[in-house]
């Protein structure tokens, strides 16, 4: 019988924050109602205020703090020095590792336990299963599916395999080999400066009439909505659904994991939850794949549902 | 001196049954196709092959011994489950030459159901490096990989050292400038995603709008672009639309424009490449021939005198004139791009 009561999560670090931020920012995680947190830079290569090193120390400090550790691992492997750097996370020999990329699953120990994560296309039963057999305990559904694919996967799911859903951040939408900031300052990758330090939430990119559409984050490329779920956790919680992921951000993350919190105990209402939240989306929400609409389409819970 | 005698395989697309005339008569190695249906990454309307067409298109290539390669190449979800098999079944009965799969699913299925039949990993199965292609060659005995377009000249070289499995990339065509297989770009505008639906910024989501300030182009309702009158108005692919960053309206993602690797072309034959790839199922058999028939051309005086390899002026002027925006780019290939 699984517990009933669903895990929090804190997903990796998607920006490049100065070392110090960082540092700060996990120091108040390791006090928050978070109960899993994954550590590592899943985008750029090239980003290294954090060494392995450092990342492993952090590990340690949210371990001692009661967290479960997993260490993610880059999502665009290119170069044999990237290779060399997902090897060294894979064979920590410690902490579970969250595998974004083919080749962090090739290089698990045999008989080591892995997450599939949100980056690894796990579409049907077929693919969950081979990973089970793999060592997978767990996978993170990928962005794009929804509810009906959800509810067909879990009735399917391995035995001791746990479900991760991403419910509250912006969206992973792409990776490149082009790093976009640095095309915004008109600079190339190799001579980057490190300038997406510089934005530490990510580059608002508009339309030509204005309207906020995706953020640049170096190679990635994120929705520029907030992806909200919160108002959706009963109906994951009766999926079996076991982890609830937040996607780290720099503003508000306490008043957003403390609301999650609240959700998942029974203390507030999820669409009250999801009301607050929205002082936490610089650009909006939204939540249409969910639902298996566009992604950036927002529904929340229609008013019949809410019961208003 | 390119000292690797193999012959480079020249692979180009077919949509219908004229475009596998044109690339079998202008010289293709192997035309690659998909059914008329979701299952693979060109799913457009009146696009791809039923089964008396894919038997047809088969004896057309096999009695000029040219290879056909079947593309099943999105990922299922369990209610679509059975139909994505019955492609491979079909496919398996027809005698394709190989399979062109990217779901690890669909792959355990065919290698064990269909040991013999040949398997390519797809570009959306996002392999870029040797340990994700060995994972696939592991567990699923794939015989090629087709790589993203998102690898450096120095890193192909690389990957192609560590690893037995034939490698493909891409020669010529639209350009994707994401990993393919981890862009979910089109669905979150639109719904649909190469992934799931076999396609990208769909048809059926653009409109076009004439403005006081000029010609609109919207995918399910986002401003993409805005064209002047001398502009050239070009499909609304999403991320190839002018958009507004930092106060700067630019091409902020990448330029409407097609890849073309002629220049390095004795490169990445010395590099060890098994073949070279043309994009371009949805363009008409013309493309298909125009390109083709360049692209052999440059291949066999690539082949038979390496050293003295150059390339053409007639050749770009060709390429160029089937391109997307009328111009072209080295990619991924060349660093500076990145």
């Amino acid at each position: 019988m699984r517990s009933s009561l669903m895990r929090i999560s804190l997903g990796p670090l998607l920006y490049f924050w100065n070392r110090q931020t960082v540092l700060d920012y996990y120091n108040k995680i390791a006090q928050s109602p978070v109960d899993i947190v994954y550590l590592g830079e899943t985008v750029c290569a090239k980003r290294r205020e954090l060494r392995v090193d450092d990342w492993l120390n952090l590990a340690a400090m949210l371990a001692d703090a009661g967290k479960e550790v997993v260490l993610s691992t880059l999502s665009l492997i290119e170069a044999e020095s990237d290779l060399a750097l997902v090897k060294r996370v894979c064979q920590n020999g410690r902490y579970r590792v969250e595998a974004n990329d083919m080749a962090a699953i090739n290089l698990q120990k045999s008989g080591a336990f892995f997450v599939v994560g949100p980056h690894i296309n796990t579409y049907n039963s077929s693919m969950l299963a081979q990973m089970s057999k793999l060592g997978a305990s767990r996978w993170v559904m990928p962005l794009e599916l929804d509810d009906k694919t959800l509810t067909a996967m879990q009735a399917q799911r391995p035995d001791n395999m746990e479900t991760e859903v991403f419910g509250f951040g912006r969206l992973p939408l792409a990776f490149s080999a082009r790093c976009y900031t640095a095309r915004a300052r008109n600079i190339s990758k190799d001579d980057c400066g490190f300038c997406c330090r510089e934005y530490e939430q990510g580059l608002l990119l508009s339309t030509r009439e204005q309207q906020p559409f995706l953020v640049i984050n170096g190679t990635q490329v994120q929705s520029a909505r907030t992806f909200c779920l919160v108002d959706q956790l009963p109906r994951l919680a009766q999926l079996g659904v076991d982890i609830f992921r937040l996607s780290p951000q720099l503003q508000g993350m306490t008043e957003i994991i403390d609301l999650v919190d609240k959700v998942r105990n029974q203390r507030l209402e999820p669409v009250l939850a999801a009301e607050s939240l929205k002082h936490h989306m610089p650009t909006g929400s939204c939540d249409g794949y969910w639902y298996g609409d566009a992604g950036m389409n927002f529904r929340g819970m229609n008013h019949q549902e809410k019961g208003l | 001196m390119i000292t690797n005698k193999k012959n480079v395989e020249l692979v180009c697309p077919a949509g219908n049954l004229p475009a596998v005339k044109a690339a079998v008569d202008n010289g293709a190695d192997c035309v690659y196709l998909g059914f008329r249906d979701g299952t693979n990454a060109r799913n457009f309307p009146g696009l791809g092959f039923d089964d008396n067409e894919l038997d047809r298109a088969i004896d057309y290539a096999h009695n000029k011994d040219r290879k056909v390669f079947m593309a099943i190449n999105t990922y299922p979800r369990p209610h679509q489950w059975q139909q994505w098999c019955q492609a491979i079944d079909n496919s398996a009965s027809h005698n394709v030459d190989a399979l062109i799969l990217a779901d690890p699913g669909l792959l355990h299925y065919a290698a064990t159901n269909y040991p013999d039949l040949r398997l390519h990993l797809s570009v959306q199965g996002s392999a870029t490096n040797h340990e994700a292609i060995d994972f696939y060659a592991r567990h699923y005995a794939i015989q090629r990989v087709v790589l993203p377009r998102v690898l450096s000249l120095s890193q192909i070289k690389q990957v192609i050292k560590h690893t037995d499995v034939a490698v493909e990339v891409f020669g010529f065509g639209s350009l994707c400038v994401m990993v393919e297989g981890r862009c979910i770009l089109s669905s979150y505008v639109t719904g649909k995603s190469p992934n799931s639906n076999g396609v990208c910024s769909p048809a059926e989501a653009v409109r076009w709008e004439e403005t006081p300030q000029g010609r609109r182009s919207r995918l399910n309702g986002v401003l993409i672009d805005e064209y002047a009158p001398d502009d050239h108005a070009g499909y609304p692919t999403l991320c190839k639309g002018r958009y507004l960053v930092n106060d700067n309206i630019f091409y902020a993602i990448e330029e409407p424009t097609s890849l073309n690797i002629l220049e390095i072309l004795p490169e990445l034959i010395q590099a060890g490449v098994a073949a070279i790839k043309v994009e371009g199922r949805q363009r008409s058999p013309a493309y298909v021939a125009s390109v083709t028939r360049v692209l052999r051309e440059a291949l066999d005086q690539c082949m038979a005198n390496p050293d003295s390899f150059s390339v053409l002026p007639t050749w770009m002027a060709q390429l160029d004139k089937v391109a997307e925006g009328a111009c072209h780019t080295l990619g991924a290939y060349h660093r500076p791009w990145q």
